[in-house]
């Protein structure tokens, strides 16, 4: 089985398991409550009518418009960009062509050079893939530099205040959507378990480090313009290689473009350059900050966009370069 | 004019009932009016509390169809005929009676917060203001109070937790004082102690009901809850804060 095979057997496959978890997905925020209740002779102890006709539980609402569909969507696109990330990840091959270096292997901290597709060794910060990485790594799992460095993109996304909207609706149901019962805090211990809602408080207090993540996301935003800027000469190699463009180029261009967009319209952004500020009148320092403030402010309005955007060309900038690499797609440029 | 079925709730603290009240509504009337004329033509014991009928007021705020909204607000334009509109009492709050609920636990909350506290040397009243620092507290101030966004948040609504958290409204009005560019007062272990910042999980209902169009969360709470981050969880501001207000104090003497 050749490797393109390969790939249009992955895909299909990866299809069909984010197809089925959205499906899933819409049943369970649809219907969880009617199949529940149909296969319970009792209602449920936390399915208790209250005053004014309001009944608490679990996704209970009177709200009658398609108050599923925003979580759905939501959550199904986030499964496939994390499934597709995680392939791609593990296939530790297939990341490189010509000049084109995937956003998912940036930067190449180590590469082991036997693999297909593989970065050139001047591409990896510190040479191969060391012995003693290879006698702690796990043998079931491929040598994939991308595993080295996925941590802190993933991590800058997981904390951001968008993000988190968008997953303790979708993942944690908590709420679903507006004014549709959100999921018990004793749903784990049971309803007779005196469990609290915490919030940010406890399990994820965590989330107040954003700030730091974001601070590695700026320097993401460097490596990857970087690689965009060697993508146009032959071979990645800088003034040494032919200097050219192709479609790949403008591809691996766009992706920081986009990143930054998201990056810097960061609520954190947006404190640090001049919100925690009180004033931004009367010195000039004051007067920068609101500047930054203004222009992180108005990308922050567009922060969903931005996220969405930036997210989905990542994945796309590493499908084009894997493509091309597989050689499925014959890249367009000038040399 | 075309007829419309309603769905309303009524009852007080100890029992109730949805009642089903069939009427005529005319063009351009908005959920309030057809309310009053139900009430004067088919329930006239039927309690609910209004005052401006222009959204400014904040006295009419229930769910229509699970939704929390001003009655005055809702256009009835948006539902088809066909369409069973059902009206609740907001679900937050003690219900007293019919489509009144009881708000004064909101009362209580904000006297929880620190009030405005100007230096000294600033409070003859002669300082101006300049607009950019104008414009980010006015928008907090254009809160008219009728705690939809109080009865949307899950914290509140689902979870109780009234005992930690004194919700969205309280948020934004500890954000217009920290953020007044005059005022000396330092809130940020109360934001976070007993306003409870950190029960807040961003879900941003509070925003999507807003009647006024505050946009709560991303103007008023994260920004306190970066404050607070600052305060509590980033040694860099820590140790930056110290060696700046030592420099200050060292060059002072």
């Amino acid at each position: 089985m050749d490797n393109a095979q390969l790939f249009v057997i992955t895909v299909v496959i990866i299809t069909l398991i984010t197809v089925g978890g959205g499906i899933s997905l819409a049943i369970v925020l649809y219907k969880a409550n009617s199949l529940m209740n149909k296969m319970k002779s009792v209602p449920a102890p936390d399915v208790i009518p209250e005053h004014g006709g309001h009944e608490a539980g679990l996704m209970e609402t009177t709200r009658t418009d398609r108050w599923w569909f925003e979580p759905t969507w939501t959550g199904l696109g986030f499964l496939c960009f994390v499934i597709y990330a995680n392939w791609a990840g593990f296939q530790g091959e297939h990341y490189w062509h010509g000049s084109y270096l995937s956003p998912f292997y940036s930067p190449v901290l180590f590469v082991d050079t036997v693999r297909v597709g593989a970065a050139p060794i001047e591409h990896a910060w510190f040479g191969l893939w060391p012995d003693w990485l290879r006698t702690i790594w796990p043998p079931f799992f491929p040598t994939s530099p991308a595993w080295l460095i996925l941590a802190g993109p993933l991590a800058f996304r997981l904390t951001c205040y968008y993000y988190r909207k968008f997953y303790y609706r979708a993942y944690f149901l908590n709420p679903a959507a507006c004014a549709v019962g959100a999921m018990p805090s004793n749903i784990l211990l049971g309803p007779n378990s005196d469990q609290k809602y915490k919030g940010e408080t406890a399990l994820f207090l965590f989330q107040n480090l954003h700030r730091f993540t974001w601070y590695l996301a700026v320097v993401y935003i460097g490596l990857l313009s970087w690689d965009g800027f060697l993508s146009l000469w032959e071979g990645g190699k800088l003034f040494k290689g032919e200097f050219g463009i192709g479609v790949g180029s403008i591809i691996l261009i766009i992706n920081p473009l986009l990143l930054a967009t998201y990056t810097f319209g960061c609520h954190s952004c947006r404190h640090l350059v001049g919100g925690r500020k009180n004033s931004f009148s009367g010195s000039i320092g004051a007067r920068i900050r609101f500047s930054l403030w203004k222009k992180a402010t108005w990308l922050n309005q567009r922060h969903m966009l931005c996220a969405w955007m930036s997210m989905i060309w990542v994945g796309f900038s590493d499908f084009y370069v894997r493509m091309c690499s597989m050689g499925i797609i014959n890249d367009i440029n000038t040399w | 004019m075309s007829k419309h079925t309603f769905r309303i709730w009524r009852g007080d603290s100890s029992s109730g009932e949805f009642v089903t009240y069939r009427t005529e509504v005319d063009e351009g009337m908005v959920v309030l009016d057809v309310l009053h004329r139900i009430q004067s033509e088919q329930a006239g014991d039927m309690a609910l509390r209004w005052n401006c009928k222009a959204g400014k007021c904040g006295s009419c705020g229930m769910e229509v169809n699970g939704k929390p909204r001003l009655a005055c607000m809702t256009r009835m334009n948006t539902y088809s005929d066909q369409e069973v509109i059902t009206v609740q009492p907001m679900r937050t709050f003690p219900v007293i009676k019919d489509l009144v609920c009881d708000v004064s636990w909101n009362y209580e909350q904000n006297k929880k917060i620190n009030p405005f506290r100007p230096s000294s040397a600033q409070s003859d009243g002669r300082y101006i203001m300049s607009q950019e620092d104008v414009d980010r507290v006015q928008e907090f101030r254009k809160c008219i109070e009728c705690y939809l966004c109080q009865d949307v948040c899950h914290v509140l609504r689902d979870h109780k937790r009234q005992d930690v958290f004194v919700g969205p409204r309280f948020m934004i009005r500890a954000a217009g004082l920290e953020m007044h560019p005059l005022d000396t007062e330092d809130r940020i272990g109360m934001i976070r102690d007993e306003l409870g910042s950190g029960y807040c999980n961003i879900t941003r209902c509070c925003t999507d009901v807003c009647p006024e169009n505050i946009t709560i969360t991303d103007n008023g709470i994260i920004p306190l809850k970066e404050r607070v981050a600052d305060r509590y969880y980033d040694p860099v501001i820590w140790l930056t804060t110290k060696i700046s207000s030592a420099i200050k104090t060292t060059l002072k003497n």
